[in-house]
């Protein structure tokens, strides 16, 4: 899947921070030229644009983005309080903006509605951390390229944990997120699922999925230590 | 069309994916064995819609013959590959519910009736967690004319070099890991050529699932080397035999309900009334824990298996331990019913220890007081004086008890009760019928 642009260069770390961590890529421009020299081949796949650090630049790029054959989109325009006026009959250059400081959860949250309501994904299609990949198109897991045959609920749980690599989740965290509320088991559950999860892993890899003790599970490490 | 349930979706998607060549249904009959059907992958996503129909009437306690058709239905759930194929045709599993041809549960479906039962329990705000210890023998071969052959001469926790029983007990818990049936402990058992392989604790629906397919498992993984495995509760005279000590706990949410810290015992009134439950009816559901005629041969004074209704911490004549924990462990309190045998059909098992447990909490039984001696040191006169109630002595002495059961009749309904009353009261009359070799050695020659 292709790269979100994102402006200005270089990114805000804390918006870098939430990117990465909802596992998009992303390239950051410093101006329309910038991005049509390092736009991918297939056309970027949205755009997160910062308005506070240099609005004038910030709008012109947006402008830039949308004047083009086929606009980029979606656009989502992080802006702060006092820029807010700013937005007043500029509706054609973003879909959706965010107030900053921002909450990432929110961020994710906006990124993953724009992207389902334009149709465009930008989530990879691959989950990769180390030897482990996951497929989510097609459902596969594989560790060292051999496939891991994993139950629905496995899958569901390994994909979660693997797309936030680093942060710990309380056993009702997961349970809320991967079985959803509704499910009967408690979060006893999770525990044997993460223990059947470890067993398929296998022995070296049992690691990657770590008991952060009286909290609950880890997988991996965080890029951001 | 209805949309495509997401569990449903990853198994076409994985079949596609993996080459899978062939989709085997399992189920199980009333007895405990495992049947199976192929099918192919073109056929899958109608076997997810309408379900596959078959004649149930060759299945042991399905249909009468005038209704036979039934239904199996796949559960996307547990869809697993299965390890043990060769990769030119890759396979996979998936446990099937039964219906009824106009897609009611089908009662003589012992999953359905674990199901309802567990349902009783979510009814009460409780999951039933479950964690048996499957015993088993390996034997050179399963000719029954022939003399027993087993493996090695080891003993209890024996560690045996290199030898062929336990490189296959390595291999059964590589391959069950890989299906997702995570291994507690595995040792070798105390008698020669007998092992042990602990299952960890899941929901009760997904551990008679991995019942069913650990003792596949076992068989075939044995079978490649040319052994025979056994469940067979008591193959050879004076020697254990094997159990499948089965422990127990319900969790409400989070909270494991059989915890109380402030209990000597750390057991709650949830746990004591559970046990007390699970105590009083212990003769009635003994028929379907212990089905065999040979069953009985395994649960006499004297051997690691309980032969009376008991309760204790630390005895292991006891029918229903309860392991001391560490303190800080509450997850891990919980208790031990002993008298189970891997013969059994562990969907109707647990339902009925469930059941029994259930019925406890209900109405309140009282728990008696701990058995803190070995039973097996008194002799009978004073375990009669004591009030201690036997375990059925026989198959037949079980099916009284389980006959006059209201509770079995309710657990199991009205399809599976009576035809298995019939089914193993015809066994038992088999049985009697025949003149033993113990008979012929020991009268033959004096009269």
């Amino acid at each position: 899947m292709e790269p979100l642009l994102v402006y200005p260069d270089p990114a805000p770390p804390e918006l870098a921070r939430a990117l990465d961590l909802g596992s998009y890529t992303w390239k950051a421009v410093s101006d329309e030229h910038g991005a049509a020299a390092a736009e991918p081949e297939d056309g970027w796949s949205g755009a997160v644009v910062v308005v506070d650090t240099d609005p004038d630049g910030a709008f012109s790029l947006c402008r830039a983005l949308r004047k083009r054959d086929v606009p980029v989109s979606p656009l989502l325009l992080l802006v702060t309080g006092t820029h807010l006026p700013d937005l007043e009959l500029r509706d054609n250059l973003f879909d959706d903006f965010c107030l900053t400081p921002f909450h990432p959860t929110e961020l994710e949250a906006r990124l993953r509605h724009l992207f389902w309501r334009t149709g465009t994904g930008s989530r990879p299609e691959l989950v990769e951390y180390g030897p482990l990949v996951l497929n989510l198109e097609t459902y596969q897991a594989a560790i060292d390229a051999h496939p891991v045959d994993l139950t629905y609920m496995e899958y569901e749980l390994l994909k979660f944990l693997a797309q936030h690599p680093g942060r710990v989740f309380t056993r009702e965290t997961l349970l809320s997120r991967v079985w959803g509320y509704e499910y009967y088991g408690g979060a006893r559950t999770v525990d044997v699922h993460i223990r059947r999860l470890r067993a398929k892993l296998g022995e070296e890899h049992a690691g990657l999925i770590s008991t952060v003790r009286s909290v609950g599970y880890r997988f991996g490490q965080s890029r951001w230590g | 069309m209805a949309p495509v349930e997401p569990q449903t979706d990853y198994v076409l998607r994985t079949v596609e994916e993996r080459g899978v060549r062939l989709i085997r249904l399992w189920f199980t009959d009333v007895l405990g064995q495992l049947k199976s059907f192929a099918i192919s992958p073109a056929e899958l996503e109608n076997a997810f819609d309408e379900g596959m129909q078959f004649d149930g009437s060759a299945i042991d306690g399905f249909s009468r013959v005038q209704e036979s058709d039934v239904l199996a239905r796949p559960d996307p759930n547990t869809f697993e590959l299965l390890p043990w194929t060769d990769s030119e045709e890759t396979s996979a599993r998936m446990f099937c519910d039964i219906e009824s041809l106009d897609g009611t549960p089908f009662a003589g479906d012992s999953r359905q009736v674990l199901k309802r039962n567990l349902d009783r329990a979510h009814e009460r705000g409780f999951t039933f967690f479950v964690a048996p210890e499957m015993e088993f023998f390996y034997f050179a071969h399963g000719d029954a004319s022939k003399p027993l052959e087993p493996l090695d001469r080891g003993s209890y926790f024996d560690l045996t070099t290199a030898d062929v029983a336990s490189d296959l007990r390595k291999r059964t818990i590589h391959a069950l890991e890989a299906m997702g049936i995570p291994v507690e402990y595995s040792f070798h058992e105390d008698s020669p050529s007998q092992h042990e392989i602990d299952l960890r604790y899941t929901d009760a629906l997904s551990m008679a699932d991995n019942v069913m397919t650990f003792r596949l498992m076992v068989r075939e993984i044995a079978l490649e080397r040319g052994v025979h495995a056994t469940f067979m509760p008591k193959p050879m005279t004076g020697v254990q035999g094997s159990g499948m000590h089965t422990h127990l706990s319900l969790f409400a949410g989070d909270e494991n309900a059989f915890h109380d810290p402030t209990d000597p015992y750390h057991l709650s009134k949830t746990a004591q009334c559970f046990i007390a439950g699970v105590l009083r009816h212990a003769p009635e559901i003994t028929a379907v824990t212990n089905q065999l005629v040979n069953s009985y041969k395994r649960l006499i004074v004297g051997t690691e298996a309980p032969a009376h209704v008991s309760w204790a911490r630390n005895n292991r004549s006891a029918l229903v331990r309860v392991p001391i924990t560490k303190s800080g462990k509450e997850s891990a309190v919980r208790i031990e019913y002993r008298s189970p045998d891997p013969a059994c059909n562990p969907y109707l098992a647990f339902a009925l220890i469930l059941a029994a447990g259930l019925k406890g909490l209900d109405e309140g039984y009282e728990l008696p007081p701990e058995a803190t001696i070995n039973l097996f040191e008194l002799d009978a006169h004073d375990r009669a004086a004591a009030g201690l109630v036997e375990l059925p002595q026989s198959l037949s002495e079980a099916l009284d008890a389980m006959e006059r059961s209201e509770l079995v009749r309710e657990t199991l309904g009205e399809h599976i009760f009576p035809w298995f009353l019939r089914n193993k009261r015809a066994e038992w009359a088999d049985y009697k019928a025949q003149v033993t070799p113990f008979e012929l050695d020991r009268y033959l020659g004096s009269w």
